[in-house]
């Protein structure tokens, strides 16, 4: 067939559909084909990882503390004084399902994502891939599998972390700043919150973390054009990622029960 | 009749709706230095890639020593890629690691080597291409020249079969240009390699060709030993080496 049918839209968000398909499939496989990449995957586990602590922490003591405020207000505006210990474990469970997540998911896919898309990108622009293939280093195997299964791994314990930061934050305004019954408080959280609530969040983090190395390994292979696609890569692997996850959260939070 | 090294049939290869191969053919016999001229743009990279596996044509054949490279799954092809030493243009050394590490990347994956064996076979191959003591530099620190002969250290490291240059001497000074040259003559005769060098350079391209093969509207237009070339009766093979700018070809 010598010419093609052009469907501007449809046909390149369905070619790049399936460019993340076919690079997700091959990448999971890689992941179980030895040899394995031990040293590029315990790289990868630092960069995500434990180079995203301070920004996790910010954020997520910062979004404890902002909930917690606007528990606390509520409880006070709307039920009455005296209430306010109720907003125990709604900080809790919005915090473990929704917010931290989604935090810690925005937070990685600026920080390693756009990371992993310009250094993948700039090794594309320069041959490395070809290199890499050249000297008997299949590159999905090389580069991309070590990130999808670190960021798998990271982001689902970054999330964890974030929980205890957050709720912390939660508790910090109540009860040291506002003075809620500390008692009541710890009380009420511990009666209605359960792991589930925690679980869930880390559900969505381990699909999180799956976006975010597929998008960015994904920009930084496809990326061409000198340093301009690079940045371009770059960017898009943030808007990208940051958007599926948006999206993607609202339909986890639907499909997954509310309690077991 | 004995096997060719290297045989294309019929290679087709376009990026977005452009034809850039159309229908190629060449044979290159084992020991031999082929040299390809050609345009910049007219596919002479992408014709390197098409031999080494990293991209797959549309259609055609790619043999090497009479298997079908091009149809091969990409595990196999990385099997393969042992008998291939790759000098690339911008060099494409790896800039997280040292130039050790560079050299022993290929090694470490193509070979058995114990640690100790290794660094004695990275020593050795920069020695080859006349570098000493710059094992432990980050390849931000070297000069243009020095990366390429990085990269070409690192390309024979495992004495590959076949060595493959893509634009060997572009961007480098005359005696550093001349240098690459009497490397590849001098590398040919060591190790006794078929070597592809890709080139729009002339001055390379009859130091070390054993024959030439001109690359021009994506087919091999003209293959012949350097003489023959040079009494080329095409237009276009006249124009192309003698570099002018009048003449049949007038896309540049």
């Amino acid at each position: 067939m010598e010419k093609q049918v052009w469907i501007p839209f449809f046909s390149s968000f369905f070619c790049q559909l399936g460019q993340v398909y076919d690079l997700a499939l091959r990448g999971f496989r890689a992941i179980f084909q030895k040899p394995f990449e031990k040293k590029n995957f315990w790289q990868q586990l630092e960069e995500v990882g434990v180079n995203s602590l301070p920004v996790v922490s910010l954020t997520a003591a910062f979004g404890g503390l902002v909930f917690g405020l606007q528990t606390y207000l509520a409880f006070h505006r709307y039920i009455g004084p005296g209430s306010e210990s109720q907003g125990g474990p709604i900080i809790a469970v919005g915090l473990c399902r929704e917010l931290i997540p989604i935090l810690v998911g925005l937070m990685v896919a600026g920080r390693v994502g756009s990371a992993m898309a310009a250094e993948i990108g700039t090794m594309k622009i320069t041959e490395q891939i070809d290199a890499l293939f050249s000297l008997g280093a299949n590159p999905v195997k090389y580069l991309v599998a070590p990130r999808i299964l670190a960021s798998m791994i990271m982001v689902p314990c970054l999330t964890l972390y974030g929980d205890v930061i957050g709720i912390f934050g939660g508790y910090t305004y109540n009860v040291l700043l506002m003075k809620v019954n500390k008692t009541l408080y710890l009380q009420n959280t511990l009666k209605y919150f359960e792991m589930w609530d925690i679980s869930v969040g880390l559900i969505k983090a381990l699909v999180f973390g799956l976006v975010i190395a597929i998008v960015g390994c994904w920009q930084g292979m496809t990326a061409e054009g000198g340093a301009e696609g690079v940045g371009r890569a770059t960017t898009k692997s943030v808007v990208v990622a940051s958007i599926t996850i948006l999206i993607m959260n609202f339909f986890l939070s639907k499909i997954l029960p509310a309690d077991l | 009749m004995t096997m060719s090294k290297i045989k294309i049939v019929d290679l087709h290869k376009s990026f977005e709706g452009k034809p850039v191969l159309k229908g190629l053919n060449l044979e290159i016999e084992a020991g031999e230095t082929m040299v390809i001229i050609g345009q910049s743009g007219s596919g002479k990279s992408v014709l390197l890639k098409h031999i080494i596996g990293i991209m797959k044509p549309d259609r055609g054949q790619v043999f090497i020593d009479g298997e079908e490279i091009s149809a091969l799954p990409d595990e196999e092809i990385m099997k393969l890629s042992r008998k291939f030493g790759m000098l690339f243009q911008g060099a494409a050394l790896f800039d997280s690691m040292t130039v050790a590490e560079n050299v022993a990347f290929g090694l470490r994956r193509h070979t058995r080597l114990s640690e100790d064996e290794v660094q004695q076979v990275v020593r050795t191959s920069l020695e080859q291409v006349g570098l000493r003591g710059v094992e432990h530099l980050l390849p931000y620190e070297l000069s243009g020249g020095m990366k390429k002969r990085v990269g070409l250290a690192r390309a024979i490291a495992y004495s590959p079969e076949i060595i493959l240059y893509d634009e060997p001497t572009t961007g480098l000074d005359p005696i550093r240009a001349d240098a690459i040259n009497c490397l590849i003559l001098e590398l040919k005769k060591k190790l006794r390699v078929t070597s592809v060098v890709i080139t729009h350079d002339m001055k390379t391209t009859y130091k070390v060709a054993d024959r030439i093969a001109m690359l021009y509207d994506g087919r091999i237009i003209e293959i012949g030993k350097p003489e023959e070339i040079r009494h080329s009766a095409s237009p276009v093979v006249q124009q192309f080496i003698s570099g002018r700018a009048e003449g049949p070809i007038t896309e540049w």
